[in-house]
């Protein structure tokens, strides 16, 4: 894991300072709520539905035992007992005082942590592969070039008043588990011919109100000019992206408006211009931010067979683990997403039962996944019994990893002064609705993703099935999507026609969950058959 | 008839204008009328209140004041999948009757 | 920032250290002329003052950048952002010249533009001294390289010290 040395320590340690005298000058009057907006924002505390909301970064998802117990003694401390898991990774408190924003920053800070850019018109937390240092296909551990990002884009001078929020993923595999495709820059790190490591960026993705995949606007950007390539793209943005219009001004409508092939030759003449300018850091450095990223001190085991005699933990092993390119070790999935229960909530207790079998049994680190769930990525196979074992005495062991009830959801209208109709109960309605009738096991992959308005925190584009809660003359109402994907066959869901109210948007998933068992050949997803039996199928059966 | 409502700016909490002070329940909002932007204004002026705003709001069968959006009704109460955080935990009715 | 000790004064008579209605960090005397639009400045030979407005492309001037001895950046409102960009590239073309923020320019914005190379700013509502002040000399380091003489963090990392500007 990255470790701060005393510039990073100093420069969080001036944030905290700095935003302190703000909250200051806002509660004693000198600055108004317009002008303290835009500062708090930066430092991720947002005005929510019933009090101001606290959004911590994670960078690239990933936590030490320590930083995970902070993260639950803030909860306790300043607010409710409870945090929330977000799909960009990072984690939220939802009833923070002003007046306390400044001791949890200090607090934060503590364990190298802080909130900068988690919000705002700027280059916001920097998302990974949960699996990143774990996976057996990747190329590299994607995670030194995502803290290089990290601290290129922290404090930057000349994007922190850009059109609107920038969101950068990193990756270093052919299979995508960041929704690569689907942010304002997505970078994958690639061997070209020769071998070399270099980055292919792909920019202009996103969901919110006009998703788009991303185009591939260079295939291979050498290493030793990663920054000044990044450095390019943002200058174009922040010169030309449409300021006219805030539903227009993310990055992906300047693309679609000027098409990929002129904003490729505008970054590319402003590529030239600041090679010449000197900008990228030594390369030096990515090689000190390499050796963070090391092999964590892997025992050489054997290749072993689990114990499947307990069929609950075979079925939570087969479903929540994933293969690790150690020998011996996997990645365990702590789910947040109990049946009935709040997708991505954790309680303190929960949080330092999580850090405690990180420390335990992961070398000390755990990830945050987009999808809402907890990584503890390097786990012995020897030891997954008896993790396994304790995260079901807590409630973290529901072996549904990718299945029907697995749910992203945005926290919607019981929480977020955006949102148009409540996530929450909705997701609860369809995990119980599945649990009851038994058809929850008989899917397989199913992922459905809940959002409570049209900014799509809940990635319901994305969704294999897709939920979106829309304001219907002050009712709730719910419109269902089906056929997105967030993978590497990136693909955007469609609407299936009128929406439903609350419960009948439950019984419109199971209907269409019929039809794809109505209509699955063998070894078919759900989005498999959505894909080669198109959407005729399914109006027919829920609007007939 | 008009309410007002906002945020406390230290703490955050939701407060309704109660005719001569904040109050946390939505039950002692009063109608403000026409002075909704005097009012807010001033308040807003005193760091009283953080963004303010004037809603519509009716008075329901049991004389509660019941404002008209739903979102402003979760606001009254607390989150729906909560009960044990909004202003009425004993009352298991109460996330019924705002949706 | 690490020039927060620059020479800093108050063009307004009898106005105390709390309100600056004009900050500069230059020791040459300030331009009087008055500045022109950048249409205006391209139409016209002798101007040599010229003020640029978000929309603007700041690349025009670059041609004629011998001739300018004052760049006033517009900040119609402190969220629009191009007068960082705008900043840079006059900088990064070797404009030495006074570069100038106006307009809706806040206490909590002039650490980021004087990274960006404005060195004089006249803000449409006076910025607080003290305010001022704390905010220069917040941030110890930086992370990145940007038109002022601020060495990165990552070049400190490894061996560079302030000064030692090449590669």
């Amino acid at each position: 894991m990255y470790r701060y040395d005393h510039c990073d320590q100093a420069m969080v340690d001036a944030r905290v300072a700095e935003f302190r005298d703000q909250c200051q000058r806002r509660l004693d009057g000198r600055l108004s709520e317009d002008q303290f907006k835009p500062l708090r924002l930066m430092n991720g505390l947002y005005l929510q539905l019933h009090a101001y909301m606290l959004r911590v970064a994670i960078p690239y998802g990933t936590l030490s035992g320590a930083q995970m117990h902070i993260l639950a003694d803030i909860a306790d401390r300043y607010d409710r007992g409870y945090a929330h898991f977000t799909t960009r990774q990072n984690v939220q408190y939802n009833w923070i005082r002003l007046e306390d924003a400044g001791d949890i920053l200090a607090d934060l800070a503590s364990r190298e942590m802080h909130a900068i850019q988690t919000s705002g018109n700027c280059i916001r937390n920097i998302s990974s592969d949960h699996f990143a240092g774990a996976a057996a296909d990747e190329v590299c551990d994607p995670r030194p070039y995502a803290e290089l990002l990290r601290q290129w884009s922290s404090f930057h001078p000349e994007f922190s008043y850009l059109p609107r929020k920038f969101k950068i993923a990193v990756i270093a595999s052919p299979t995508d588990r960041a929704a690569m495709k689907l942010h304002d820059i997505g970078i994958n790190l690639v061997r070209n011919n020769e071998g070399e490591l270099g980055a292919a960026f792909y920019v202009g993705g996103g969901m919110g109100r006009t998703p788009m995949i991303a185009p591939l606007i260079r295939e291979f950007v050498p290493l030793d000019q990663l920054i000044t390539y990044a450095e390019a793209c943002l200058r174009v943005y922040n010169r030309h992206g449409r300021r006219d219009n805030k539903f227009k001004a993310r990055i992906k409508i300047l693309i679609h408006e000027l098409g990929a092939d002129e904003y490729r030759r505008q970054v590319e003449a402003e590529f030239e211009h600041l090679l010449a300018q000197d900008i990228e850091p030594p390369f030096a450095e990515l090689e000190r931010l390499r050796e963070f990223f090391g092999d964590p001190g892997f025992e050489d085991l054997a290749e072993a067979e689990l114990d499947r005699s307990d069929p609950e933990f075979a079925l939570w092993a087969d479903r929540n683990t994933h293969p690790h390119k150690q020998p011996g070790y996997v990645s365990a999935i702590v789910s947040l997403k109990p049946v009935g229960g709040i997708p991505g909530d954790a309680t303190s207790a929960q949080m330092r039962l999580m850090a405690d079998l990180a420390t335990q049994y992961s070398f000390d680190e755990c990830r945050v996944m987009h999808t809402q769930n907890i990584v503890l990525p390097h786990v012995r196979k020897a030891d997954l019994h008896a993790l396994w074992s304790r995260l079901d005495e807590a409630g973290l062991a529901t072996p549904n990893l990718d299945q029907i009830d697995d749910i992203i959801a945005c926290p919607g209208l019981d929480y977020c002064s955006l949102a148009n109709a409540r996530s929450i109960p909705v997701a609860q309605k369809i995990s119980q609705r599945f649990a009851a009738n038994g058809k929850g096991d008989t899917l397989g992959e199913l992922k459905l993703k809940i959002s409570g308005c049209i900014n799509a925190c809940g990635h319901h584009h994305a969704g294999h099935i897709g939920i979106l809660g829309v304001d219907r003359k002050g009712v709730e109402n719910y419109q269902l999507l089906l056929g997105g994907s967030e993978a590497d066959d990136t693909s955007l869901a469609k609407i299936t026609g009128p929406g439903f109210d609350e419960d009948g948007i439950v019984d419109a998933v199971e209907t269409a969950t019929d039809v794809y068992l109505a209509n699955r050949a063998d070894g078919e997803r759900f989005l498999d058959t959505y894909r080669r039996i198109g959407m005729a199928p399914f109006k027919e059966a829920l609007y007939g | 008839m008009i309410i007002l409502t906002g945020n406390d700016l230290a703490s955050g909490a939701v407060t309704w204008w109660a005719g001569s002070e904040w109050s946390r329940d939505v039950a002692d909002a009063v109608d403000v009328g026409e002075e909704a932007d005097a009012i807010a204004a001033r308040e807003e002026a005193a760091r009283r209140v953080n963004v303010p705003y004037a809603i519509k709001a009716e008075i329901g069968p049991d004389g509660t004041v019941r404002p008209a959006h739903i979102k402003d009704r979760i606001r009254g109460l607390g989150p729906t999948v909560r009960p044990d955080l909004t202003l009425k935990p004993g009352d298991a009715n109460a996330v019924h009757e705002v949706i | 920032m690490v020039e927060h000790s620059a020479v800093t004064q108050s063009e307004a008579e009898g106005r105390g250290p709390e309100a600056r209605p004009f900050l500069r960090f230059r020791d040459d005397d300030p331009v009087g002329d008055p500045a022109v639009t950048v249409d205006a400045f391209l139409g016209q030979g002798n101007a040599t003052a010229v003020r640029i407005e978000p929309g603007d492309d700041t690349r025009d001037l670059l041609p004629h950048l011998e001739r300018v001895a004052l760049v006033e950046v517009n900040f119609p409102s402190f969220g629009d952002g191009r007068g960082y960009s705008a900043a840079r590239i006059l900088r990064e073309a070797g404009y030495a010249g006074e570069l100038r923020a106006v307009g809706d320019v806040l206490v909590d914005q002039i650490a980021y533009m004087r990274r960006c190379g404005f060195d004089a700013f006249e803000p449409g509502e006076p910025l607080n001294a003290d305010d001022v002040d704390a905010a220069l000399g917040r941030f110890p380091h930086a992370y990145q390289q940007a038109a002022d003489s601020a060495v990165p963090i990552w070049a400190l990392r490894h061996g560079k010290g302030a000064g030692d500007h090449d590669g």
